[in-house]
């Protein structure tokens, strides 16, 4: 049962991600990439991530899901032309098909092993997914988490001052 | 159960679209839309790696990926809006005001 659900989900997550590179549409690629976020939420719950999941849809298929499509409708981007094969595009496919194979060499190779299981499921049904993530960042990782919120600030200043027409 | 090897494998796909897309397409909003697959592929690593081990570490690491996407994405946008008020085109190929 659970591994009919996976290769749905994952066929259903390559095609989309295939077609965000391939609709001349700007607006048509964005949802594509919509669909692939929301695959990718499925497979965090398998993982039993569920925070994880809701965060992927709220802050990628949400936030900035919107903010992308509402500057490609800002900005009224029609279709593409209908672009070539190119020497350029092969060479782009040979590249990507390259790397396939490479990290698909690379993860049959070896075996990660684990650093003593610390979190076993039975802990995330026992506390659930949320206070173990809250609990790991805001002990051991109230630095990075600060930083974040600095460089969240950092961004928020910096888009003002870049679509300022005079600053 | 599906085996790490599945999601590693699937994230590894998802990543070469991704690069393939940023290497052949030639407008900007796409090629960041690509760039974003590539980063949600690498998101994906980190979850399935971080519950193989039994560690949260990895999925702290997912929020902060997520962090700077979301900087990332108010940046890059404000730049391209900026870019099509001065050439009114967001092509790849009309980027070259700094080449010497």
């Amino acid at each position: 049962m659970e591994s009919i659900l996976f290769y749905l989900t994952a066929v259903v997550a390559i095609f989309s991600a295939f077609f965000v590179t391939k609709c001349r549409n700007p607006v048509n690629s964005a949802l594509c990439l919509v669909t692939t976020f929301l695959c990718l939420a499925v497979f965090y719950v398998m993982l039993e991530a569920p925070f994880m999941a809701a965060i992927q849809i709220m802050v990628y298929a949400g936030a900035i899901m919107v903010l992308i499509i509402f500057v490609i409708m800002l900005l009224n981007l029609g279709s593409a032309v209908k672009s070539r094969t190119t020497h350029g595009m092969a060479a782009g496919g040979i590249l990507a098909a390259i790397m396939l194979f490479l990290t698909n060499y690379f993860i049959r190779r070896g075996d990660a092993t684990g650093v003593g299981e610390e979190i076993t499921s039975h802990m995330i049904k026992q506390y659930g997914h949320t206070e173990l993530i809250g609990k790991a960042m805001f002990t051991d990782f109230l630095l990075p988490f600060e930083i974040a919120s600095i460089l969240l600030l950092v961004a928020i200043v910096g888009a003002v001052v870049l679509s300022k027409r005079k600053v | 159960m599906i085996s790490i090897h599945h999601y590693l494998l699937l994230s590894a796909i998802l990543f070469s679209i991704g690069c393939f897309g940023v290497l052949t397409r030639k407008n900007a909003i796409v090629i960041f839309m690509c760039i974003e697959l590539m980063l949600n592929s690498v998101n994906l690593t980190f979850i399935a790696l971080s519950r193989h081990v039994g560690n949260m570490d990895g999925q702290i690491f997912v929020f902060f990926v997520m962090t700077v996407a979301a900087a990332e994405a108010a940046v890059g946008l404000a730049l391209m809006i900026a870019f099509y008020r001065n050439k009114e085109s967001i092509e790849v190929d009309n980027f070259n005001m700094l080449k010497w």
